[in-house]
């Protein structure tokens, strides 16, 4: 049971990982944005909502190992 | 460390299984009250609306979050499905009310999966709905593109949807709450008074107004995709 409990920890450890990833696409992300505004300073608004989008939608992966790593810390199933 | 939804008071019980009143349903209902509140004072506030307002007053405030409300709507609804603005300012508001409740000390309801879900599947029932009585046949031939092999592939994506949805505002919102919880039993009791309200600022102001903000354009973005005809 202690070994199941420690695995789980590392396994939520490496869960939360996929954070990487999408940091990685974000800050893609962010760059061409900024490369856009700088092109063309006026379209500033449309840029930006479309990059906010983009960004969460980017983000889900991100929080699905986040929710992953919750589920095995809290209400770990495979010690009930 | 305790992040769990406090159970108040049980319920019923239905095969064993006892249902509990917890902290997030409480809250609910005080953000529920709260908002019916401000509704109700706002709809009697109209009857001494001018023509012309004063600068700062309380009638340019609603008329400019109406507004805004109004033209979001229709940039990414069109003109033909813009009446459901006023569906998603309520979303809207109920969202940005449940994110700023941590500062009020209560438990964001939007920290318990059941209300994120909630608002997914109403997002889900609207897309679909809305995608029949618009475009009828068009809607179901959408399910056999580009060829009829991929009508599998086409209902899990339809399905992931309201998942997605659920989990991203679901997600960000627990993360921020558990991050600030951590932090208050983190610091000595003397730091917990300004050190705090710098994270405060960024996960519950700004990421409760961003994430209430992509929940009603992604949910707008998703409908019109499968209810308008003109798009691209």
């Amino acid at each position: 049971m202690d070994s199941v409990l420690a695995m789980s920890a590392l396994a939520a450890g490496i869960a939360v990982l996929t954070a990487a990833g999408a940091g990685i696409g974000q800050g893609f992300a962010t760059g061409k944005a900024v490369e856009a505004i700088a092109r063309q300073p006026e379209a500033r608004g449309s840029i930006m909502s479309t990059l906010l989008i983009g960004a969460a939608v980017a983000e889900t992966t991100a929080i699905y190992g986040f929710v992953i790593a919750l589920l095995l810390l809290f209400v770990n199933p495979l010690i009930k | 460390m305790d992040f769990t939804n406090h159970r108040i008071w049980p319920l019923f019980t239905i095969k064993g299984h006892t249902v509990y009143i917890t902290e997030s349903i409480f809250a609910t209902w005080i953000i529920m009250a709260v908002l019916f509140i401000f509704t109700i004072a706002a709809r009697y506030k109209i009857n001494s609306f001018k023509e012309r307002p004063a600068a700062g007053s309380i009638q340019n405030l609603l008329e400019l979050a109406v507004e805004s409300m109004h033209n979001m709507a229709e940039s990414n609804l069109g003109k033909r499905l813009s009446w459901l603005g006023g569906y998603f300012f309520g979303v809207f508001a109920f969202i940005l009310a449940c994110n700023y409740s941590s500062l009020f000390k209560l438990r964001p309801p939007t920290t318990d999966f059941a209300t994120t879900l909630a608002l997914a599947l109403n997002t889900f029932f609207l897309i679909h709905v809305l995608g029949l009585v618009y475009r009828k046949g068009e809607y179901l031939k959408d399910y056999f593109k580009p060829i009829f092999v991929f009508l599998p592939t086409n209902i899990i994506g339809e399905l992931s949807r309201p998942v997605s949805l659920s989990f991203r505002l679901f997600g960000n919102i627990l993360g921020g709450f558990i991050m600030l919880e951590l932090l208050y039993a983190s610091l000595p009791a003397v730091f917990r008074i300004a050190i705090p309200d710098i994270f405060h600022f960024y996960e519950d102001i700004f990421i409760g107004a961003l994430q209430a903000f992509i929940f009603c354009v992604l949910s707008m973005t998703f409908i019109k995709e499968k209810a308008s005809e003109e798009e691209a």
